[in-house]
């Protein structure tokens, strides 16, 4: 059933590098971007997709795989991710990196290699005020720091998972996000687009050093943003009067935010959806929300502001071991109730929204929380629409990926059944027209990869 | 200091059980722009005496106000019999809301603001309301010589925060001196500064002094650097921008008089020093905050102009709190100061009419002008007095309904309306408590099925209350 190919592939783990053309016939083909195709078949060439259409004649070089009873769907994107930051490969040899060492990836000696300080590793140095350029690291790309071995992106890449659009954290500004997809033996290779957005957390450095506070941190951000127009309008008069004019100082913090075309706003609770509005439309621009668990109580707000948002697929959960005598207010028994609702709302209130994975650990647990959502009343369409079509266009790619079109690139997850689905295998995954195929026995759920560390407490049952 | 007695003040003034935001403080009792008549009520009008009769609320203002008013068509009569009116209490210093408190990393914070971090889900507000706070202050901490911008807020439960914004209300900002501004320069701390931390200047008195003058130095070379660039680009010249400083811009709204300080403070020796530090800068302290030692500097403070916002009778909870009389607002009011009552205290806040009354009795203030501390001063205060702080015709329809006199330990507000709309009504939170405690009880159920999952024996049944109980 699986192959009809002019000869068997040399091994079922060929680590696909070389493009080629493939033939995928027959399928139920799911393209997102309009309505789904009963017997479809997907013809790749090349790293894109050639053709997409009932009944096209087999082009006469190409690998031809027999999808009945398969569904194709565009590969999907974690919104909001950290996958490839980590240099913590899957295996000890890295000739044997994309091969699975016999275990879906668990074989071999886990190599936690020490890890290089990924980003935004600053002395700990007191800061006095802004001019400090506290919790600052603008102007580092995800691009710039990529492992192609991290673990992450075998892993979630099996799970049906072809792009990601990771960010460095961990600062206030943490640094601008790239599209990267998941495959490739060199960093540069996995790169859509190097600089789509700039990271912020609303992080606080306590007593010690500036910002302590939340207004601090708030009124930082502020100050950088009115040190960055008078940085660009400060060099544009000195490119025109060289002479006689003192030359304004390089400021990398400063290069950074100006050349993140949108940023990222932390917003979980509807009291902090409306604030990051109101402080995006002040700084004019382009703002995305993320976290989004109470947005079911901000449709209004974020309908009238027409901002996007990020919805976390790690809900909110009672800390393990709490005091169990602990009187907890309405209003948090209600979030937590309620979170896997606000995918729904969003859909039914035609908001821009795109899930993300938020630290949750393996595909199957991104794939449950997904079908929590779809449970409590989000359109499973929608639901595929949030990891495809929606981050791609929410962070200006979805020209190249989010949906089966022709001319895009060919990333793609073949499974045998709906993807959010317990029961469905993916059977096939393409990332840049390499065909991969995720190993058959059922991977049992892998230790925690370095979460994103949002500051919720890792997942509980 | 103060638990017995609050404890006992809650019980008599504030509900247990506060509604759960917007749903029924807002979409029920709050619903609607009412007309609203009160009838046969003792009408303190604070400005212009006791009115036997009634008052009218209409499209948000006072619309009427007399012995005998007509009823419009539609309007909601309210039988006022032996019950009593006034304003609605305004607070001078509150920390409700603020979901930050201090910046206190650096002595100089005025780059930070409330406003940046409101937060109108608090529960303060709604116990506020059933205190019958209608509109407060809401301050920076003391930890900083200079501290972050101040915002008023009308207590407009179930409204998101840029409504609740006292519209038009001047901008203000803290300051603070004596102990807690000093107290993160010394190596040791305790409280503000955690062991270890780099000592922080200013260590003292003199240092505070020092940081506040260094500060207004700074923003008036600021503001003649803008000026200069300003006059030479009016020239036409290429000129560089200078830096916009999100603290020092403050600093200088400060010298133009367009932003009100409110100066936490307790020493008659710090007041004076800030009162001459104020002269030589040319700039107003409008308020002087906590101010237990004003009765010794009442004379030196009215010549300054400034107000001064005290409790009734809270002190010793710190060396430099020790010197207080029960005499300090009644001696400020009767010097010619401006005077108020503040609660800097989510609980206080809930009894303010009660914190007056208690100047009846020590100082021998009238009534009128014991409610004149938490309404029309305050609002005078925070110079907001055109639209609220008494009862007058044309004023913003900022009303409370007593079942007996405000200043008696023993009176409860019943209703509380902001702008013609009702915020709070204690028969419907009494009533509704019920509905409330099954609400949160089916959530906490619900929770503990889920965490069983659908294989346990959950689900239907519900747990009895040693199961609930493990569960939580």
């Amino acid at each position: 059933m699986l192959l009809l190919a002019p000869l068997a592939l040399a091994t079922p783990h060929l680590h696909a590098q070389a493009k080629g053309t493939w033939v995928l016939q027959d399928a139920r083909v799911v393209p997102v971007s309009g309505p789904a195709l009963e017997h479809g078949t997907v013809i790749v060439r090349d790293g894109l997709i050639e053709a997409v259409g009932a009944n096209l004649p087999a082009p006469k070089d190409g690998w031809v795989i027999d999808c009945k009873g398969l569904t194709i769907y565009p590969g999907l994107i974690d919104g909001l991710s950290n996958w490839g930051l980590t240099n913590t490969p899957a295996t000890a040899a890295p000739a044997a990196a994309g091969g699975r060492g016999g275990g879906g990836g668990r074989g071999g000696i886990v190599v936690t290699a020490p890890t290089p300080a990924p980003v935004a590793q600053q002395p700990q140095t007191q800061s006095r005020g802004p001019e400090d350029r506290p919790s600052t690291a603008s102007w580092i790309k995800a691009a710039d720091q990529l492992f192609p071995n991290d673990r992450a992106i075998e892993a979630n890449r099996n799970g049906g998972f072809t792009s990601a659009v990771t960010f460095p954290t961990g600062s206030i500004f943490s640094g601008q996000g790239s599209v990267i997809n998941l495959a490739g033996e060199r960093a540069g290779d996995m790169v859509l687009a190097d600089a789509v957005g700039q990271h912020i957390s609303l992080r606080t450095a306590g007593f010690r050093s500036y910002p302590g506070s939340l207004m601090g941190t708030i009124a930082y951000i502020r100050q950088l943003y009115l040190d960055a127009d008078r940085y660009k309008l400060g060099k544009s008069i000195y490119e025109k009067h060289p002479q006689g004019l003192q030359r304004p100082a390089y400021d990398r913090a400063l290069e950074g935010v100006l050349a993140s075309p949108r940023i990222l706003l932390p917003a979980t609770r509807n009291v902090e959806v409306e604030r990051m509005i109101t402080f995006a439309k002040e700084l004019k621009v382009n703002a995305i929300l993320y976290g989004g668990h109470e947005a079911w109580r901000s449709i209004d707000v974020l309908k009238q502001a027409g901002t996007p948002v990020l919805v976390s697929l790690r809900y909110p959960e009672k800390v393990a071991d709490s005091d169990p005598t602990l009187d907890e207010a309405e209003r948090i028994l209600e979030l937590r109730d309620k979170a896997p609702t606000a995918a729904g709302a969003l859909a039914k209130g035609g908001i821009k929204f795109a899930f993300y994975s938020d630290g949750v650990a393996t595909p199957r647990e991104i794939k449950a929380a997904v079908k929590k959502a779809i449970d409590a009343g989000l359109d499973p369409a929608a639901a595929l629409r949030a990891l495809t079509l929606s981050p791609a266009e929410i962070f200006g790619v979805s020209d190249r990926i989010g949906s089966i079109e022709k001319g895009k690139i060919a990333n793609l997850v073949i499974a045998d059944g709906d993807l959010f689905a317990t029961s469905t295998k993916v059977k096939y995954v393409f990332v840049d027209g390499g065909r991969y195929e995720p190993p058959v026995e059922e991977a049992p759920a892998r230790p925690n990869f370095g979460g994103r560390g949002g500051g919720r407490g890792g997942p509980v049952q | 200091m103060r638990i017995n007695r609050r404890t006992l003040l809650i019980s008599l003034a504030a509900p247990v059980a506060a509604p759960f935001l917007t749903k029924l403080a807002a979409q029920s009792a709050a619903s609607g722009n009412d007309t609203v008549l009160i009838q046969n009520a003792t009408i303190l009008t604070i400005t212009n005496g006791t009115v036997k009769g009634s008052i009218l609320l209409q499209g948000g203002k006072i619309a009427a106000l007399g012995e005998k008013v007509l009823a419009p068509a539609g309007a909601k009569v309210i039988d006022g019999a032996g019950k009593f009116v006034m304003p609605g209490i305004i607070d001078c210093h509150s920390h409700i809301m603020a979901e930050a408190i201090n910046e206190g990393t650096v002595s100089v914070s005025s780059m930070v603001g409330i406003e940046d971090v409101l937060n109108p889900e608090d529960i303060g507000i709604y116990r506020a309301l059933a205190g019958g706070v209608t509109t407060a202050n809401i301050l920076h901490g003391s930890a900083n010589s200079i501290g972050g911008k101040t915002i008023v807020m009308k207590m407009r439960w179930g409204k998101n925060a840029q409504t609740m914004k006292f519209e038009g209300a001047a901008p203000g900002i803290k300051f603070a001196l004596g102990e807690n501004p000093k107290r993160a320069g010394q190596a040791v701390a305790t409280g503000l500064a955690g062991v270890g931390s780099a000592p922080r200047y200013p260590a003292t008195r003199m240092g505070v002094e020092d940081v506040i003058r260094q500060a207004f130095n700074d923003a008036k070379d600021y503001k003649s650097i803008w000026a200069t660039y300003n006059a030479k680009l009016a020239k036409g010249e290429v000129v560089m921008p200078p830096a916009r400083d999100l603290k020092l811009d403050a600093l200088v709204e400060v010298l133009d008089g367009k932003r009100l300080v409110h100066a936490h403070c307790y020493r008659q020796d710090e007041i004076l020093m800030l009162i001459h530090v104020a002269d030589d800068y040319g700039f107003k302290i409008r308020t002087f905050q906590h101010v237990l030692e004003g009765y010794k500097v009442a004379k030196e403070i009215a010549a300054h102009g400034g107000g001064a916002s005290t409790f009734a009778d809270w002190w010793a909870y710190k060396l430099e709190a020790n010197d207080a009389i029960p005499y300090n607002a009644a001696i400020l009011v009767k010097k010619g100061v401006l005077t108020s009552l503040n609660s800097d205290d989510a609980e206080l806040m809930r009894h303010l009419d009660k914190e007056a009354a208690k100047t009846v009795k020590y100082g021998g203030l009238t009534e009128t002008e014991a409610l004149s501390l938490i309404t029309i001063n305050p609002a005078k205060q925070l110079k907001i007095e055109n639209r609220v702080g008494s009862l007058e015709v044309g004023k913003d329809a900022d009303v409370l309904l007593y079942d007996a006199h405000p200043l008696s330990n023993f009176s409860k507000v019943e209703k509380v309306w902001i702008d013609g709309h009702m915020y709070f009504d204690r028969d419907e939170d009494i009533s509704n408590r019920t509905t409330k405690d099954l609400e949160k009880k089916a959530l906490i159920q619900k929770a503990a099925a889920d965490q069983r999952g659908p294989g346990g024996r959950g689900g239907a049944t519900a747990p009895t209350p040693q199961e609930e109980g493990n569960n939580q």
